[in-house]
């Protein structure tokens, strides 16, 4: 049972096994940690054995702050221009009230990477996609810009390009076009190189620390350890989206 | 003998007539790579198949996470960079861009550019792109700048 190997060329027989399977997963722990601090090969493909997820301590995110939309900016070269209609924002600064106490608090909200993503189901052309690595992405080579994938998005994480992208604000970690849907990618050129997301960068730099990238399979990852510890909510959890995106204090 | 002056006349002036013919014809001047020696594939095939390896990649990079650099689009516009007198990369816009070479010649319309980058990328300082948060990571970098601008 203990055998990595075993495991993985039998998904359906561990599934079935049920308590015996989640014995195996708390002997491995070690194993897959190292999997995990290491950067994946290049040749290799991405598996379901790893799911990325991020866990956002609103606690811990500051009113005003928006060290992690400018990252995002800065790392995929987007260009606010013409306000909050037309702009790209795959990641945004949401201020919230609670009108019955009157409590504030600002959480960023982006794209939350679900495990069955609406995007992905209404896609007619197949470019929303899940990857097996859970990180949900547009293929702008058969992305059409019908938008039908903004309009089943719950979250409003997706934006569309509508002005042809200068030469010199081309991104060769994203390239983006006129007439694509985008949204974050959980920055997925970074993590496939074992690289930590811009916008998670750019918080624990500016002290806060308020978002934690991991891989919620790995129950040894720091965040599936702060998740087993403390409660967390889903946004949304109600559409049974399972979103990889977690936040605490909400 | 005057049949054979003739006709040796004829073929003099057959050959000059195509010879000539030969020289007019727009050849497509293919900018020599700047990187490597050789090509991921010879001449040949990548003349005819340089697209089906492109494509099949950008399937492979976008749907399952393989970032190999072999066939990388990334690697052919590092590599088969044209500079201009500034000693700046030519961008798709330039006539003399690699890929205009063949396809302006041949009328063929790449699409790839409205989203990628046709320029190699430049190295920036704030987004720490590679292993250049160390000291030495940097100092590294550094010399690869100097190095290229020189």
């Amino acid at each position: 049972m203990s055998d990595p190997k075993k495991e993985t060329m039998d998904q359906g027989r561990r599934r079935f096994l049920g308590a015996g399977a989640a014995a195996a997963a708390t002997i491995a722990p070690g194993v897959t940690l190292m999997q995990v601090a290491s950067a994946k090969p290049d040749d290799q493909p991405v598996s379901d054995k790893n799911r990325w997820g991020l866990l956002i301590d609103t606690t811990k995110c500051a009113s005003g702050c928006d060290a992690c939309v400018q990252a995002c900016n800065e790392e995929f070269n987007l260009q606010p221009q013409h306000g909050p209609r037309t702009d790209p924002h795959w990641i945004r600064k949401v201020e919230v009230r609670d009108t019955a106490t009157g409590r504030t608090f600002s959480l960023p909200m982006m794209c939350q990477h679900c495990e069955n993503p609406p995007c992905a189901d209404v896609c007619p052309t197949g470019a929303s996609f899940r990857r097996d690595d859970g990180i949900v992405l547009v293929d702008r080579h058969i992305c059409i810009g019908c938008r039908y994938c903004m309009m089943a998005c719950p979250y409003k994480a997706r934006s569309f390009v509508h002005e042809e992208i200068p030469e010199e604000d081309k991104n060769v970690n994203a390239p983006r076009g006129k007439g694509c849907v985008e949204a974050c990618t959980l920055c997925v050129h970074r993590v496939d190189k074992g690289r930590q997301p811009a916008c998670v960068e750019a918080c624990n730099g500016d002290g806060h620390k308020a978002m934690i990238f991991g891989d919620l399979k790995d129950p040894g990852s720091e965040i599936s350890r702060e998740l087993k510890k403390y409660p967390s909510t889903q946004i949304r959890a109600d559409l049974r989206l399972n979103p990889g995106v977690f936040y605490k204090g909400i | 003998m005057k049949y054979a002056q003739f006709l040796l006349a004829c073929i003099t002036v057959a050959l000059l007539g195509s010879a000539t013919a030969f020289a007019a014809a727009p050849v497509p001047h293919i900018p020599e790579p700047e990187g490597a020696e050789k090509c991921v594939e010879p001449e040949d095939v990548m003349r005819r198949q340089h697209f089906e390896f492109i494509k099949h990649q950008r399937d492979e990079t976008m749907r399952r996470g393989i970032r190999t650099s072999k066939y990388s689009f990334k690697e052919c516009i590092n590599c088969h960079v044209v500079k201009d007198e500034a000693g700046r990369a030519v961008s798709i816009e330039d006539d003399r861009h690699f890929c205009n070479a063949c396809h302006s010649y041949a009328a063929v319309t790449v699409d790839c550019f409205q989203c990628h980058k046709s320029t190699p990328a430049e190295p920036k300082m704030g987004s720490l792109e590679q292993p250049e948060r160390s000291l030495a990571g940097l100092i590294e970098r550094l010399e690869t700048v100097s190095g290229a601008r020189r």
